[in-house]
């Protein structure tokens, strides 16, 4: 596996520590979606601190992740993006439409807390 | 006149020479006066153009060579191919045009990251796409 999936109570956190082939990231995709349904996550946050790169695949396959998590009761919230990669990302034409993101690992827990611990007793 | 250490050349045969390609350019970019963001702009490119080798050629490679002229300084990259070529090359320039199931961003995407931009394409014969960039300031 070439990136690393650590549980951390309800939710996963995948930790991207070099830069992934398009293969690799299909794999993430794949390795994410099912621990989430075997572990019953709530949430699942992709630290992309370290990617070198943030092309058009990359981001459709993040986006894929996030909505295919959603699809099955997981929140997802990307962090870590580098502010080059944000700078290429932009000109690049991308955008992470509908993926929720953060600053860091911490913003994004504190994110998902607010996020999957609210609903249900606000009743909207 | 061109010193071997400036320039590479990246057989794009598998997924991971898309790494390599775009890898490679930055690291023989990083000798000239680019920023990070230019880097990393430079490196995306790269990643663009050997991803579109991949998904329409199968195969190809990539060239990376630093240049220069009198008053400045830049990378030039070529990303070549034999497969069938593209059918209307200003089709393919536009966002969101796709033949390949792609986002359709790949090669407009490529053109805004860097300075210049040229494709050719010849019918069942292959494509090549030609992209600088230079140094701010000139060099």
């Amino acid at each position: 596996m070439a990136v690393p999936i650590l549980k951390q109570g309800d939710y996963l956190i995948a930790s991207i520590q070099t830069a992934l082939s398009d293969r690799d990231m299909l794999e993430l995709r794949d390795d994410l979606l099912e621990r989430a349904g075997m572990l019953r996550s709530k949430g699942i946050i992709v630290d992309v601190t370290a990617l070198d790169v943030m092309d058009s695949f990359a981001s459709r396959s993040l986006r894929a992740i996030a909505h295919m998590a959603n699809l099955r009761g997981a929140r997802t919230v990307m962090v870590g993006i580098q502010p080059e990669v944000a700078f290429a990302m932009v000109q690049l034409g991308l955008n992470l439409e509908g993926v929720h993101t953060a600053l860091d690992l911490e913003e994004g827990l504190t994110f998902l807390d607010r996020l999957t611990k609210d609903t249900g007793d606000a009743g909207d | 006149m061109t010193r071997a250490t400036e320039e590479v050349r990246v057989r794009i045969t598998t997924d991971d020479d898309i790494v390599t390609a775009r890898q490679e350019g930055r690291r023989l970019s990083s000798v000239l006066g680019f920023s990070s963001t230019d880097l990393t702009l430079i490196a995306t490119a790269i990643s663009e153009v050997a991803r579109n080798i991949r998904l329409y050629a199968e195969r190809g490679d990539v060239q990376l060579q630093l240049v220069r002229e009198p008053g400045r300084e830049g990378i030039v990259v070529v990303a070549r191919d034999k497969g069938p070529g593209i059918k209307d090359v200003d089709l393919a320039m536009q966002d969101g045009y796709s033949s390949g199931g792609s986002s359709g961003l790949g090669l407009p995407g490529a053109r805004r990251l860097m300075d210049d931009f040229e494709i050719r394409s010849r019918p069942g014969r292959g494509v090549t796409v030609t992209m600088k960039k230079w140094t701010p300031g000139g060099g």
